[in-house]
């Protein structure tokens, strides 16, 4: 430790720390632009010039580390004409159009030139102004104002790896552009709107919404992936106008995906469902609170007294509160059958186990950040958890070796040191090559099953950097959990962690996934949604989902919903399909709209208060289910804040079974072709697929599917029926594997346990 | 990108640029980049595309923006069309002072053209650069690989005709 003195206050500091960070660290102000803790020093903006004693001229303290004794003043004369002289500078050619600026009131050039500025500048010359363009559906650009401080650019080239930005040009002339006139794609594109230190790149649903001053910033927790980042829901008359990250080092560090960012717009579609609806005589009717929910009673009544014929899907998304309550309320008569896991096919885990057994993240993700060796299993990472794919990222730049199992060779943002791009059983077959080599590396006996394996040398490597890394992980993505062979691929890998001293991280992909399994929504009685859909299920209650889009069940479960006597709908969104399967549907209300807890893929318990009004008459499913249990007559159903409901769902988690190597699955092979379901960074739930800016930025799906197959269309066979589809050639996706997108109308036919390719 | 997405750098362009790369340290392709792009330029007549500096950016495992960058901020990188012979004609102090302002003019009224455009012939076209280096000739003009000073009106005209 070193001592500097800046003005006049002594300061303790490490040798060689960048002046800014030590005055940031004292809340001294300075002011900058194009300084950023997350970025590479530009030192382009000159904003923060200050007087270092003995220096000649003033130094920019983005790019001065200090040294012992060095004494510094950041209000003196020569430092404030240093700090004038800039201000004056930046200002030539930007506009006076704060009026009329999305930025104004939060922008950091309106800011400091209050404060740092003059109040006239000399330039009475014409200013320069630069035409905009159209970079796609989420950020609006208003170029003319942009001061070159380069932000934008260093994040794609740094942080998201992928540099869509150039400062293009140069002297008068430079311009931030995609100078080809592409549209952004990147997937957290949207972090350079908060980076962007002026009205340059705004956010294009925003655009003319609402003043900073006007809204309320309420804190809360993202909803789209299990990573629960932290985020701030701006509102304006209790409507959710914008969604902006806060910081939190452990998870989302300053970042936000676009996805956590935009869904909001879903938020406020106009398809919610406001009033609580009954069908008589095949109408539709609307209803009083109290009558839907007598209704509702006397709908679920004489099912109840059949406990085991009754089925619930909720939606994984769903709180902790919400979870708990319907699983007290449910089981409390006999049902056990709730099911929250609605795109898993294979099951064999939980009955190898004898309970379910959970995904989740061992390692937090700054260790996962400073992993040395990475193995992807089945996992598009960057497109699953793009804020994981990050950190990934970041252990990849500091020298880790990541090498992938994949379906398809998808784009990562980061160098691959190696992959193995095949169908599911040959990638399964792959990690028994890997056990066994790393079996023979340990002198340890070969695990039984991976006797035949025949190891190479690519086999070896893999293997040995595993075992010789200090610090490796074995991730199991989205892409493996939803395969027909799921539990081959996390025994396989659990079964690698074992041998070669790695962690096992098995990515949970949805907000409150790890939440569902700790209070018990999924199935009690060893079930699960296939073996529910197997059962003759006279009475179904579907919570927060769009059952035909949000499973991989789809023609199979319409037809189960169409068979039984009885269905219940809690729903945020009004649907033609829940109108043509439903009996009662009740209007509830969405993340922002209730007080509630999602656990997130490392375990925490992240809770979060109101943070918008749900519309009409939607109400919180919590508050719903409560009434629901008293008009049942049941006990224990009198809460009145949803932390009573935390508390107690907290003191009654479910015991769970864990991932580990020697349990004893029955074996399954798959056929070729394989059809495997894809999902869209945009297609996930109900809210995303609402969010029309999201619905037409690069990450959304398209009905199209993709093989190595070479023919215009493919024919699958679906439970009701072949469909057709056009099919996109494509050399990346592995021999014998046909990837379908999943959570569209146009393939909500599609029955990824029964499907097959009719004909190509 | 595979090898044969490449349109441009194969066969001899990429031994000339694959000379340069092996200048520079195996894990630094990139410092490559101003021959390669100097190198697709001459191939293509004289001025970069898009596609060209994607394709230096894919070969040299470069990020596309990166390239426009470079490409855009040396002004020997063209982006239009140019002539067979291009006319570098200087546009800073000393050679303003000598009066190039009135080469330029008649420059463009001989060959009929802006700067920055194509005679319909494709022989020549003009450009304003700043500094050649060169102030004690001054006016001077690049074309080429040549530097041509103390010009004046005659001295241009006898250059064109001897132009091809
Ligand atoms: S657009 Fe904004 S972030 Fe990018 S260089 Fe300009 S001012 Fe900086
Ligand atoms: S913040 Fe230091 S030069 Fe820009
Ligand atoms: S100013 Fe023309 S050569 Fe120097």
């Amino acid at each position: 430790m070193i001592k500097i003195e800046i003005n006049g206050q002594i300061v303790e500091a490490h040798e060689g720390d960048m002046l800014i960070d030590v005055a940031d660290e004292a809340k001294i102000p300075i002011p900058r632009f194009c300084y950023h803790k997350k970025l590479s020093i530009a030192a382009n903006c000159r904003m923060c010039l200050v007087e270092v004693e003995g220096a000649p001229k003033a130094l920019p303290a983005c790019a001065t580390p200090v040294t012992d004794g060095m004494k510094v003043h950041t209000r003196s004369p020569k430092a404030r004409a240093a700090q004038k002289a800039v201000m004056e500078f930046l200002l030539i050619n930007h506009p006076l159009d704060c009026p009329i600026c999305d930025q104004g009131g939060e922008c950091e050039l309106q800011d400091v030139a209050f404060e740092y500025g003059n109040d006239v500048g000399k330039y009475s010359e014409a200013k320069r102004v630069v035409p905009d363009h159209d970079v796609g559906p989420l950020i609006a650009t208003d170029m003319t104002r942009c001061i070159h401080c380069t932000r934008c650019v260093r994040f794609g080239q740094e942080i998201s790896g992928l540099m869509e930005l150039g400062a293009v040009g140069r002297s008068e002339w430079m311009e931030i552009t995609t100078y080809v006139g592409k549209s952004i794609t990147s997937e957290i594109s949207g972090n350079i709107i908060d980076l962007c230190p002026v009205g340059a790149l705004t956010s294009k649903p925003f655009r003319f919404k609402a003043r900073a001053w006007e809204m309320v910033a309420h804190p809360s927790i993202a909803a789209h992936d299990s990573l629960g980042s932290h985020i701030e829901v701006h509102t304006y008359q209790d409507k959710v106008m914008r969604v902006v990250p806060r910081d939190n080092e452990a998870i989302n560090e300053t970042w936000l995906s676009d996805r956590d960012r935009f869904a909001y717009e879903g938020i406020n579609s106009q398809d919610r469902l406001t009033v609580p609806l009954a069908k008589s005589k095949g109408q539709w009717d609307e209803q009083e609170w109290e009558d839907a929910l007598n209704q509702t009673v006397e709908l679920l009544k004489p099912h109840l007294n059949n406990p085991d014929t009754v089925g619930v899907l909720v939606s994984p998304n769903a709180t902790v509160e919400e979870l708990y309550l319907l699983r007290k309320l449910l089981h409390a008569h006999g049902v056990k059958d709730i099911e929250t896991r609605l795109r898993q096919i294979d099951f064999r885990l939980d009955e190898a186990a004898g309970k379910p057994v959970a995904p989740g993240l061992v390692n937090t993700l700054p260790e996962i950040e400073a992993m040395e060796s990475v193995l992807l299993v089945g996992s598009n990472l960057r497109y699953e958890i793009p804020l994981l794919n990050l950190r990934v990222r970041k252990a990849q730049l500091e020298g880790a070796r990541v090498r992938v199992l994949n379906v398809a060779d998808y784009p990562f943002t980061f160098d691959l040191e190696d992959k193995v791009i095949a169908d599911p059983q040959a990638l399964v077959d792959t990690l028994k090559v890997l056990v066994r080599a790393a079996a023979e590396l340990k002198g340890t006996e070969i695990p039984a099953g991976a006797e035949d394996a025949v190891v190479s040398e690519q086999h070896q490597a893999w293997a040995k950097d595993l075992v010789e890394s200090g610090k490796a992980t074995i991730m199991v993505g989205a892409m493996a959990q939803q395969s027909p062979l799921y539990a081959d691929f996390v025994l396989w890998s659990a079964r690698l962690a074992d041998l070669t001293g790695a962690t096992i991280n098995v990515v949970p992909q949805s907000a409150n996934e790890v939440g569902a399994y700790q209070v018990g929504a999924v199935p009690a009685n060893g079930g699960n949604i296939d073996s529910m859909l197997a059962s003759d299920k006279k009475a179904w209650i579907v919570v927060g989902i769009d059952p035909e889009l949000d499973t991989v069940y789809g023609a199979r479960l319409k037809q189960a919903l169409d068979q039984a006597d009885t269905v219940i709908s809690l729903t945020a969104y009004d649907s033609e399909y829940l109108r043509s399967v439903s009996d009662i549907m009740l209007p509830i209300a969405v993340h922002t709209e209730t007080a509630g807890t999602f656990v997130n893929a490392t375990g925490d318990w992240q809770s979060f208060k109101i943070a918008s009004a749900a519309p009409g008459d939607a109400k919180p499913l919590w508050k719903i289910l409560r009434v629901l249990g008293n008009l049942l007559d049941m006990d224990g159903f009198d809460y009145v804040h949803a932390d009573e409901v935390l508390e107690e769902a907290k003191a009654q988690t479910q015991s769970l079974g864990s991932v580990q190597g020697d349990l004893a699955i029955p074996a399954r092979t798959c056929d070729k072709p394989v059809v495997l379901g894809e999902w869209s960074l945009y297609s996930v739930d109900p809210i995303v697929r609402r969010s029309e800016p999201l619905q037409k930025a690069a990450g959304a799906a398209r009905p199209v599917v993709r093989s190595a197959i070479e023919a215009d269309e493919i024919v699958l066979n679906t439970p009701a029926g072949p469909i057709t589809l056009p099919n996109e050639y494509d050399e990346s996706v592995a021999p014998g594997v046909v990837l379908v997108p999943m959570g569209l109308s146009e393939t909500a036919d599609v029955t990824l346990t029964d499907v097959s390719v009719a004909a190509s | 990108m595979k090898d044969t997405d490449f349109k441009v750098i194969k066969g001899e362009v990429k031994e000339r640029i694959d000379r340069w790369i092996s200048h520079y340290p195996a894990d630094q392709r990139q410092s490559a980049v101003m021959p390669a792009l100097r190198i697709v330029q001459e191939v293509n007549g004289g001025y970069l595309t898009p596609e060209l500096m994607d394709e230096v950016a894919a070969y040299l495992g470069m990020q596309p923006a990166a390239v426009y960058e470079v490409a855009t901020f040396y002004s020997m990188y063209e982006h239009q069309p140019v002539g067979k012979h291009k006319i570098c004609v200087c546009h800073n102090i000393s050679c303003l002072l000598r009066d190039v302002d009135d080469l330029i003019e008649y420059l463009k009224e001989k060959l009929g053209v802006d700067i920055g455009e194509v005679t319909p012939d494709g022989r020549f076209s003009i450009k304003k650069v700043e500094c050649l280096g060169a102030c004690g000739e001054a006016p001077v003009a690049m074309i080429g690989k040549e530097y041509y000073g103390n010009l004046t009106r005659e001295r241009l005209d006898e250059l064109l005709e001897s132009l091809e």
